[in-house]
């Protein structure tokens, strides 16, 4: 996308210079105890928290979104999938709010065909927090099938509420299951996760000045 | 000293391993088996200290990483010398 990138190794503990953050996948750290709860006491991640609370736009993208859930940036936890086993497959979600910094690029219902690839993306949290995200318009995407209806058999893993992705109440934090960024290169057929990179250079743009292409 | 720390999920969170080790009870002929839940059992060895020192170290240590409060309870006992 013309921009230039930084790969922060996790025993740094400075992001200084960055514009937004990416927490990737992987489970480097294994699961132990539960998903990115160790990953989260990493050196790099007092400095992406106060990176965070100080407004900067942080994506968590599968284990990343788990990190984020163990940090407390965003609400919830992750549970070991209904089923069981380990999900590797393309599912369809739902654009549920495109008033944010990840989904300008979008409209409201858009479907993007982005695959999952993991145990733990059962997400669950308490009533109150799930009214919250609902008012809020924290949900930023839900499970649904191929024509943008939110079903139960669509939800592959038992997420409540069908919830794929979420935000922060303050807006610049977003943690999805589904990997964007497995679909985002030309070489691909589909490259419906670039609709997610573009929309954070869109919001980027005017805030920064950024490199000339 | 020793702690021995228990974790498990809160009531009402689904359980979907719990589940399929009490359908594989059933399977195997144990009648009766109504639920089962799963959790953790941690032991953690620690330097002798005062038991209501170690009461609170062991408190903080489940709140802070050992458990997940949204989805965990934890109790623990402290086992002296």
């Amino acid at each position: 996308m013309g921009q230039s990138s930084h790969l922060i190794w996790h025993q740094e503990t400075s992001v200084q210079g960055m514009d937004a953050i990416l927490l990737p996948g992987g489970f480097s750290y294994g699961d132990y105890l539960r998903t990115g709860s160790i990953a989260r006491f990493s050196p790099i991640m007092e400095a992406v928290i106060q990176f965070a609370n100080q407004g900067g736009l942080v994506l968590g993208i599968c284990n990343g979104f788990q990190i984020l859930l163990e940090t407390g940036l965003l609400p919830g936890a992750m549970l070991r999938n209904t089923e069981l086993s380990f999900i590797c497959k393309e599912t369809y979600i739902r654009v549920e709010n495109a008033n944010t910094p990840f989904t300008k690029s979008c409209e409201v219902g858009k479907v993007l065909k982005l695959p999952i690839a993991h145990a733990d993306g059962n997400y669950f949290t308490n009533p109150v927090d799930l009214s919250a995200l609902q008012a809020n318009a924290q949900i930023v995407f839900r499970y649904c099938d191929r024509d943008g209806i939110v079903t139960p058999s669509s939800n592959p893993n038992g997420s409540i509420d069908n919830i794929a992705g979420i935000q922060n109440a303050q807006g610049n934090v977003l943690g999805l299951m589904p990997h964007p960024e497995r679909c985002a290169e030309p070489i691909f057929s589909n490259q419906d996760g670039r609709l997610i990179f573009e929309s954070m250079l869109t919001s980027l743009i005017g805030q920064i000045p950024l490199p000339a292409k | 000293m020793k702690a021995k720390i228990y974790i498990t999920l809160k009531n009402g969170i689904h359980d979907p391993q719990g589940r399929a080790i009490q359908q594989s009870l059933q399977t195997l002929g144990f009648e009766g088996v109504q639920d089962v839940r799963m959790g953790k059992f941690l032991e953690v060895d620690l330097q002798e200290m005062k038991k209501d020192s170690a009461e609170k170290t062991i408190n903080t240590m489940c709140q802070k990483l050992l458990a997940n409060t949204v989805i965990e309870d934890f109790r623990y006992e402290i086992i002296e010398n």
